[in-house]
């Protein structure tokens, strides 16, 4: 019996990714009994994930997490390690050597594609490309959108396609006091977008996004929500559908939906169309994308399994720049074993597996784990889990001497990489709010990796 | 915004809620839990775990509206909930009582 998690022999837990799943894989694992040291690898400076970078900016509550997240990160079994890239700068193999386990929450950082024709037109983005810009992530910095046009499309009816349609539809004195970065708000308040088209493959009865933010759409300073009432009329099953209690949040929204139908007719510069049963068959377009056809489809199936069916009937839609926002896919690490079809790491309950085998001492949570699906609190509970049957494998984990950060810090120091620390971060992070303020700004982002490596170092 | 627990959390209790709140802000006594107005950031994620439909958000009912002042009073002078527990013995008759 080894005495793994004791004072003299305490758990090494690498946790790789910083967004929520990271956050509180690290809580309950030094919550636990055991005794456990946390290393936290990110790839960018900054912390946070997606709370920092895909929340939108004018929703501001929603970045609370991140107070609890502070504090987790304070505690002294807690540490940073920043602007490291596990699999590039560090391998997987080698943080096997320095740890006992590993927990990989490194989300799902790349969009669905549509396999359409014309997907890569000039004018056709993902949504993570524009929330990352909007957002001030260093990925996406030097990201160009032409919004001179007076029409853009969404395809998608999450929540992520409502923030890119709400982001879109909302005038600069709404966006100007929010953290968004100012190289995106520049560029919006040049925007001649009019109308804005939200796309569902579906219709109303199914479509994903939350009543709450669906009903922001109708509160905003200069856009009108449309619906057309026709476009509400439900068929059998979907009224099936809610008719159970389960579906009780789609209700909600749908009302939401009753309630912007019989508004008088839209009077604001702008208009937001929720349209639905249209699935884009191909984007068309000379030097640029000119305009989508959409498929009409109809409902097909059971109760809470129906699919749309393609009805054979086109029709063309002029827009001059095009979001798609139907769902996110994970990335791989080498050195990890990887699901293509569902772009999760392979695992079982939390467990990376290899084909049929548990693979000791690799854990997933989060977006990596079970695809996008949940809000920010849902991967709490996820964590929780992945955590616990950590904690049940501690007496078979591999108890021989693991060195933690500090070796690991050495290693790549000789790699030239410049390890930003949490005491770094919380620099950066005073500068930010510190810029901020002469703007009227909660804070004005470092949107440059090497931007807030200057920072670092010119104040020593 | 509002985020409320009401009466159906009574002997109930079933706590599944605080394991997806992500800003710890459940609180609880002997009866039911209350959720910290002033920490709650309203992102619903835990409304549709509760097994008795006892959280609400705005457009709270008129019939729960007094427990607004309820869960803005008792949440802040009580401990934190932040794990899974046992729900009350009785919680699953209680449920099918409820009409769940």
């Amino acid at each position: 019996m080894s005495d793994l998690g004791t004072e003299q022999s305490p758990l090494r837990a690498a946790i790789v990714g910083s967004g929520p799943s990271g956050f509180y894989a690290a809580e309950a694992l030094l919550k636990s009994k055991p005794v456990v040291l946390v290393d936290m690898f990110e790839r960018l400076p900054s912390p946070f994930g997606l709370v920092r970078s895909g929340v939108a900016p004018d929703h501001p509550k929603l970045k609370e997490p991140i107070l609890v997240y502070q504090r987790i990160a304070e505690s002294p079994q807690f540490q940073l390690l920043g602007n490291v890239m596990v699999g590039h700068d560090i391998s997987v193999e080698e943080l096997k050597n320095f740890y006992h386990a590993v927990v990989f929450t490194c989300g799902a950082e790349t969009d669905r594609s549509l396999a359409i024709p014309g997907e890569n037109l000039l004018g056709s983005h993902t949504a993570t490309e524009f929330v990352g810009w909007y957002n001030g992530h260093p990925d996406y910095r030097d990201q160009v959108f032409d919004l001179s046009h007076d029409t853009a499309v969404i395809i998608g009816q999450g929540n992520v396609a409502v923030d890119v349609c709400r982001i879109l539809a909302k005038t600069v004195d709404e966006l100007k006091h929010t953290d968004i970065a100012k190289h995106a708000l520049e560029v919006l308040a040049q925007s001649k977008i009019r109308d804005i088209h939200m796309i569902g493959r579906r219709g109303p009865a199914q479509a994903k996004f939350t009543h709450s933010e669906l009903r922001e759409l109708g509160e905003l300073a200069d856009c009108d929500p449309v619906v057309d009432p026709n476009d509400l009329e439900l068929g059998s099953a979907s009224r099936e559908e809610f008719a159970d209690r389960r579906n009780r949040a789609n209700m909600k929204s749908y009302e939401v939906m009753q309630g912007f139908a019989s508004r008088p007719s839209p009077t604001r510069h702008r208009r937001c169309h929720l349209r639905f049963l249209r699935s884009p068959v191909e984007l068309k377009g000379e030097e640029r994308l000119e305009r989508v056809v959409l498929m009409k489809n109809r409902l097909e199936g059971e109760p809470s399994q129906q699919v749309a069916r393609a009805t054979g009937e086109l029709e063309e839609l002029a827009c001059g720049v095009l979001f798609r926002s139907i769902g996110y896919r994970g990335v791989a690490i080498a050195g990890v074993p990887f699901d293509e079809r569902g772009g999760v790491f392979p695992n079982q309950e939390g467990r990376i597996i290899d084909g049929e085998n548990v693979v000791p001492g690799l854990y997933v949570a989060g977006w990596i784990k079970r695809g996008p699906t949940g809000i920010i609190g849902t991967n709490r509970a996820d964590s929780v889990a992945t955590v616990k049957l950590l904690l049940e494998d501690l007496p078979n984990l591999d108890a021989g001497s693991k060195p933690g950060a500090d070796e690991v810090r050495k290693l790549l120091k000789d790699r030239d990489i410049r390890v930003v620390s949490y005491a770094d971060w919380q620099r950066i992070d005073a500068a930010e709010m510190q810029r901020g303020e002469t703007a009227g700004k909660p804070r004005e982002k470092f949107a440059r990796v090497e931007e807030m490596l200057a920072m670092l170092d010119a104040s020593g | 915004m509002t985020t409320i627990v009401t009466d159906n959390c009574k002997r109930c209790r079933f706590t599944d809620c605080v394991m997806v709140c992500p800003v710890a802000c459940f609180h609880g006594d002997d009866e039911m839990l209350y959720i910290d107005p002033e920490v709650c950031i309203d992102c619903s994620a835990c409304i549709p775990t509760c097994p008795v439909e006892a959280i609400y958000e705005d457009p709270i009912p008129e019939d729960k509206q007094q427990w607004i002042q309820i869960n803005e009073e008792r949440a802040p002078e009580l401990p934190l909930v932040t794990e899974k527990e046992d729900a009350y013995p009785g919680a699953e008759e209680r449920q099918k009582e409820l009409g769940f």
